[in-house]
């Protein structure tokens, strides 16, 4: 009877497993509805990101080629106003959405690498090695993160690629504790046990059975960490240190303060890059927020 | 060892401890084998619990080995010892005459041979993982499926499901633990330590959460595969009905020491030492013996009684029988022997050994 009314792969039932788990987070996540918002804000922003040159004219980022004023205010032509080389604002916006989204998915993706292996080694591993990488961790959050931030992207250079690098490996201690946390907590479980008993190595326990247990919190974190790495982008940007050669929502602010938009009364060259890095923080924390109350049990009984 | 030589007693066998004595049984070579195994646990407070306290067990390839005794005796201790799970302080566990190996690879190849059904079945199974994956973990980590000669994985699954009792298995394929009845988790494990095709398995409490109709079933199954391949098992329970139904060898564990041993029809018709005596007169299905109540509860291992460990319970000491074969003092202060194991019935009981002593005939 084994072999006639076995007709499903080990592939397609674990397709199916996927599928299953997943809606069952999609229903779930849909009856949070400041995550629902958060989620729909930020579709919002990755689509207008992806087709920026869909919505707007790529040749209004070059600065030989602009045509409005310096400074000007909203207009029929210009609707959000013009930047100091006559440039529009709305133009440089929707552009900058790709850059302070990429250097933010970027960062983080650095972010969490890092953090989740030093967590998952650190809580998994007993004895000096553990020790060592908790020592590590332990260092990296107690020194003060923007001084460093500035001193290694000053010495890296200013590009995206190490913008983001530079967010990436300053911010993983907090997702390292709390992945070691869990794997602490983890460890204990008696299936860790039948595993061993079944045969399993080190390696397998912590890929099979470990990391499947702590990546929901992963994701969870992911997406607050996020927030944290555009709102960096935005600080770093604008204290001189971001690529320049592309424009940001960072990059923005800081043209912004240098030609002294805030003075002359030019709101339209400030208030636009800032509600932008604002909505799409709160949108990523709004969801993130969402999710961990989804996958951390402890907070869901509340 | 060195617990067994840090009491000197007057029953010890110096040097060693044979697996078979000379003239019984030759072929029944130990296939698993604990010699003084001791195993300790630091407690909160800072005291030492010995769960173990120098344990001799063997399990010969086919033969059914049942260990019984009351909860906290140190059973499950036992059995994760005899897993490569706990690590003895003094003794060792050997395989086929080689110690317990210690590297992740010869790890991995014994326990190919030599599988488990841990105790705690709803904490057993990964949450994250349907019903298919936990059974075809054991198959994967041991690449057990090939395709082309006709066991594919999927078939694998399947029948160590249904040999489980879990028929048909394909509706359960998906479902996570947490969907599943508490029997149905039992016979999940036990589906997953059959698919490894073990030579031995341990079962700890194995059917305590099934009902009797599967309970009979799995007993059955397990003395077909004996039977069939040869499957060796070392079965934990506190159900004596069980164990006489279907083990060869009883061992009777009190306080993390093995108490009384020998085949199950001389232990359970014959039982030598006051707690199997006690344990078995108050199995419903015998009504030869007065019900016994012990009294008070097991201590705690960070504080074992001296002499015997049983005597502040001890039903013949407190009624005066041991004061009256002049063994009451030996019973509080002289401690007794390891039991070998062996196929001879014995007990660690001073009275039982004035009542058998040479030249007395055995009962
Ligand atoms: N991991 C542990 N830490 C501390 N004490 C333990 C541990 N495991 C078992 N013990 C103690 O060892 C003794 C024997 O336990 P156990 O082997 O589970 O007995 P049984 O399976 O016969 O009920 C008990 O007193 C228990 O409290
Ligand atoms: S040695 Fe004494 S106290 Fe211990 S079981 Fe035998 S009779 Fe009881
Ligand atoms: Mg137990």
């Amino acid at each position: 009877m084994s072999s006639a009314s076995a007709p499903l792969s080990a592939r397609q039932i674990a397709r199916r497993r996927r599928g299953r788990a997943l809606r069952r987070t999609w229903a779930e996540f849909r009856r949070h509805r400041s995550g629902v918002v958060g989620l729909v804000v930020l579709t919002a922003f990755v689509l207008m990101a992806v087709f920026a040159s869909l919505l707007v004219d790529p040749e209004g980022l070059e600065v030989t080629k602009a045509t409005g004023g310096v400074l000007e205010g909203p207009s029929g032509q210009f609707p959000l106003g013009t930047d100091d080389n006559g440039r529009s604002v709305l133009t440089l916006l929707i552009y900058g959405a790709r850059i302070s989204l990429f250097v933010g998915l970027l960062a983080t993706a650095i972010s969490m690498v890092i953090g989740t292996l030093m967590g998952l080694m650190s809580g998994f591993f007993e004895g000096w090695p553990s020790a060592i990488l908790f020592r590590v961790t332990e260092w990296f959050l107690v020194i003060p993160f923007l001084p460093l931030a500035l001193v290694l992207a000053s010495v890296l250079g200013r590009s995206l690629w190490n913008i983001a690098l530079v967010i990436g490996v300053t911010s993983w201690p907090g997702t390292a504790l709390l992945i070691r946390s869990q794997t602490l907590s983890i460890k204990e479980r008696p299936y860790l046990d039948r595993a061993r008993v079944l045969g399993a190595g080190r390696w397998h326990l912590m890929s099979r059975h470990i990391l499947p247990n702590v990546m929901p919190m992963v994701l969870a974190n992911t997406t607050l960490t996020v927030a944290i790495a555009i709102l960096t982008e935005t600080t770093l940007s604008f204290l001189g240190l971001g690529d320049p050669t592309r424009v940001s929502w960072g990059s923005m602010l800081e043209d912004a303060f240098t030609v002294g938009a805030m003075t002359t009364g030019a709101w339209w060259f400030i208030v636009p890059p800032g509600v932008c890095v604002v909505l799409v923080v709160l949108a990523f924390t709004l969801v993130g927020q969402s999710l961990e109350e989804i996958f951390n049990p402890r907070l869901r009984r509340r | 060892m060195s617990a067994r030589e840090a009491e000197p007693t007057p029953h010890s066998t110096p040097g060693s401890s044979p697996a078979t004595s000379p003239g019984e049984r030759p072929q029944s070579r130990a296939f698993l084998e604990a010699r003084g195994v001791v195993v300790e646990f630091a407690t909160r407070s800072g005291s030492v619990a010995r769960a173990l306290d120098g344990v001799d067990l063997a399990v010969a390839p086919g033969e059914i080995v049942a260990v019984v005794g009351e909860s906290g005796s140190g059973k499950t201790t036992l059995a994760r010892t005899l897993m490569g799970l706990e690590r003895p302080v003094a003794g060792e566990v050997s395989v086929g005459d080689r110690p317990m190996p210690r590297s992740t690879r010869a790890m991995r190849t014994f326990r190919r041979k030599v599988q488990m059904v841990l105790q705690d079945a709803s904490g057993s199974l990964n949450p994250r993982q349907t019903v298919y994956e936990s059974v075809a973990e054991g198959i994967r980590l041991h690449r057990l499926a090939d395709a082309r000669s006709g066991t594919a994985e999927a078939d694998l699954v399947a029948k160590a499901l249904s040999d489980a009792g879990l028929r048909p298995p394909q509706p359960l394929y998906l479902r996570y633990p947490h969907e599943l009845s508490g029997g149905q988790r039992q016979r999940v494990l036990i589906a997953g330590a059959l698919a490894v095709r073990p030579d031995l398995i341990i079962a700890d409490e194995p059917v305590s959460s099934l009902d009797a109709s599967i309970r009979g079933e799995l007993l059955a199954l397990l003395l077909r595969l004996r039977d069939e391949l040869g499957l060796g098992v070392l079965v934990i329970t506190h159900d004596l009905g069980l164990a006489w139904n279907i083990a060869d060898r009883i061992a009777v564990m009190y306080l993390g020491r093995v108490v009384e041993q020998g085949p199950t029809e001389q232990v359970l018709e014959h039982p030598r030492h006051p707690y199997t005596q006690a344990l078995l007169s108050v199995v419903p299905e015998i009504d030869r013996l007065e019900p016994q109540v012990l009294r008070g509860e097991i201590p705690d291992p960070t504080r074992i009684p001296p002499g015997c460990r049983f005597h502040p319970r001890c039903p013949a000491l407190a009624e005066g029988e041991s004061e009256r074969a002049g063994v009451a003092d030996a019973c509080r202060g002289v401690p007794l022997p390891v039991l070998p194991a062996d196929d001879r019935h014995a007990a660690a009981c001073h009275l039982d050994a004035v009542r058998h002593a040479p030249g007395t005939p055995a009962s």
